[in-house]
């Protein structure tokens, strides 16, 4: 499912940004050259960015500022990567971690 | 004061200096200034082309409307940042009252639509008629909409549904 | 100087106070470093689309996103040095700020910095309340506003403050349904004109209402509300499931005060005001007299009072570092002071002016003990 806003009563997004594309856990995913990962990620209908070792729960984004550590992910082989404050470049790999 | 939850009642507009008064109401379009709380604000006043709107020194004091001085352009209602300004027209036809209203949704309905008028608590009024859609650019966006409704709502009819809203991104 | 590790004036956070601070510092002929940890500047302006309130005379009407805009603009007319995707870690002894960036530890040896670091949204706890789509409001408003991106369809928003009533009209302008607002206290936080806009579009605003729990399987799926008294306790009969997919928290902002306490600024707890804040005077000096603070950092206000207060911030650092007079200073800090009482007037100002005169007066008792323990 797609979530990206495609007309808004005030703003205009998609104007001549470039595409690029990351893959979210084996499954490409297109995205806007500069976005956050979070934001590409929750375009795409992916809610779930990760899930906790001891429990097991579902996380997602919470703070969107960099705070919180819900969103993160491992990127191109790094761990524990702020997905919410960390831009998109073309061919990222970015997979769950079980943190 | 304001009703708790958002929603006011007439008297409690009416109570109020940004309310023309209902003889004014009568017998010429005018603005309502639906403006109840001391916050400070003031860009109406400026934007009055009639100079119709008081609110001096401190900011804080409620608009007052000179319902005699106001022409009823609607510069008011696409300028008030709270989009709390009204223009009505009760004897807009025998059967029908206009209501000038702010709207900065998706998708911008056109003359000649048919809109389902709401009242301030999003109740169902009535069916309401496009009779203008004002745009310009110092309205950055927030335009300004005529809706003819049955003349008992002249007083309540302050938002609207546009049919087949399309909204799914 | 080398330009590379020393400056002037080194402020720290680029949302609208520190942009102010920058600017009015670079006007007085300060050499000035501009930091923040994002990609772009502008902090909370951006995600701001509705109209400004305020005096005409200072721009209300206008978009915030636009007075952004502006305020990037005079950024880059100026002399001001802006780094970007740079965090600040550290305030040493010394006025040396340790900063990140790239991967790289880098030192800026500063004669004066201002704060302007922001304010965090609270959370709120409760069953569910770790499952993906439940999101800060200040989250779900950058997704929407800045990244054009819709988290969820359907929202119950938490919270009738100013940021959730605005919040909840945005995203009904972005093309979501906002099934409920819901708020604990029996009455509306946020200004009328706010919960307004979204009740006669159908919204209801349950009033003495509380979220109880977030349901579903990997995701928000169903929201539990339910009637809440003055005393905090649950009508467990008056339980109501809405059917939503995000729930949006929006109960209250604290500054971001652990740089300034790094500093060893130091701090008041402040409830009205969102907590741990930085002491200051009127000039915006903090405790640390090198050290200037400003915005929702300083205590959380609104866009309005961050400006002015990074204006003041700005100037009274350019003052300190001998680049205006006297005279000229208090001419503009004045005036600034007034717009500041101008914009702390009314029933909802009150409290934050009451708060603010509070934060002076502590700022005064903190010198006067230090006076009479040696000083430092």
């Amino acid at each position: 499912m797609n979530r990206r806003i495609r007309r808004h009563p005030i703003l205009e997004f998609d104007t001549g940004r470039a595409r690029v594309h990351i893959t979210v856990n084996g499954r490409q995913v297109e995205a806007f050259a500069g976005e956050p990962i979070a934001a590409a990620i929750l375009a795409a209908g992916i809610r779930v960015f990760r899930r906790t070792a001891r429990l097991d729960s579902p996380r997602g984004v919470y703070c969107a500022i960099g705070r919180c550590t819900d969103c993160v992910m491992t990127v191109d082989g790094t761990p524990s990567v702020r997905t919410c404050v960390t831009p998109v470049e073309d061919g990222m790999v970015v997979e769950s971690q079980r943190v | 004061m304001a009703r708790a939850d958002g929603a006011l009642s007439l008297e409690e507009i009416a109570g109020c200096p940004g309310w023309p008064g209902e003889d004014c109401i009568e017998r010429k379009r005018v603005a309502v200034l639906e403006c109840v709380e001391d916050i400070p604000c003031n860009p109406c006043e400026a934007a009055c082309p009639a100079h119709a709107i008081a609110i001096g020194s401190p900011i804080t004091n409620l608009p007052a409307i000179d319902g005699e001085r106001c022409t009823g352009c609607s510069v008011c209602v696409a300028i008030c940042p709270g989009l709390a300004c009204f223009v009505v027209e009760k004897n807009h036809s025998a059967d029908l009252a206009a209501v000038a209203m702010p709207y900065e949704l998706l998708p911008l309905p056109e003359v000649g639509d048919t809109v389902r008028a709401l009242d301030r608590g999003g109740r169902y009024l009535c069916p309401g008629e496009v009779v203008q859609v004002q745009r310009a650019k110092r309205f950055d966006k927030t335009a300004v909409i005529t809706v003819t409704v049955e003349k008992r709502f002249v007083n309540h009819a302050r938002s609207m549904e546009v049919s087949d809203r399309d909204q799914r991104p | 100087m080398r330009p590379e590790t020393e400056t002037e004036l080194a402020v720290v956070g680029a949302g609208p106070a520190g942009l102010c601070a920058a600017i009015e510092a670079a006007r007085r002929g300060v050499r000035t470093t501009l930091v923040d940890e994002n990609p772009r500047p502008g902090g909370q302006l951006f995600k701001q689309i509705h109209k400004f309130f305020g005096s005409h005379r200072h721009g209300a009407g206008v978009r915030g996103f636009r007075i952004g805009e502006e305020l990037l603009a005079e950024i880059e007319r100026s002399d001001v040095r802006v780094l970007l995707d740079t965090v600040v870690f550290g305030f040493h002894d010394d006025n040396t700020l340790g900063l990140y960036r790239g991967g790289t530890v880098l030192p800026l040896r500063a004669r004066r910095t201002v704060l302007a670091t922001g304010a965090l949204e609270k959370p709120l706890t409760f069953r569910g309340w770790t499952l993906p789509g439940v999101m800060g409001a200040g989250a779900v408003q950058t997704m929407i506003n800045l990244h054009g991106v819709l988290p969820g369809a359907r929202v119950l928003m938490v919270g009738s403050g100013n940021v959730g009533l605005i919040v909840a009209y945005q995203l009904i302008q972005a093309g979501a349904t906002v099934v409920a607002v819901v708020e604990a206290l029996p009455a509306v936080s946020g200004w009328h004109v706010h919960a307004a806009k979204i009740r006669r579009l159908g919204v209801p605003v349950l009033l003495s209402h509380t979220v109880l729990e977030a349901r579903g399987g990997d995701s928000v799926e169903q929201a539990v509300i339910a009637p809440i008294d003055g005393r905090c306790r649950i009508d467990g009969r008056g339980e109501r499931r809405l059917d939503v997919d995000l729930v949006c928290i929006a109960v209250g902002l604290r500054p971001l005060s652990e740089l300034a306490e790094l500093a060893r600024c130091r701090l008041g707890f402040v409830a009205p005001l969102g907590g741990f804040l930085p002491l200051h005077d009127e000039t915006m000096k903090s405790s640390r007299p090198e050290v200037y603070v400003a915005g929702d950092l300083a205590g959380i206000e609104e866009a309005s009072t961050a400006m002015e207060e990074g204006k003041l911030a700005g100037l009274s650092a350019a003052r300190s570092l001998g680049k205006l007079s006297r005279r000229e200073y208090a001419r503009l800090a004045e005036e600034i002071m007034d717009n500041l009482a101008e914009l702390r007037l009314g029933s909802f100002g009150e409290e934050r002016r009451r708060c603010k005169d509070e934060i002076l007066l502590r700022y005064r008792s903190l010198n006067a003990a230090e006076a009479s323990a040696g000083g430092r």
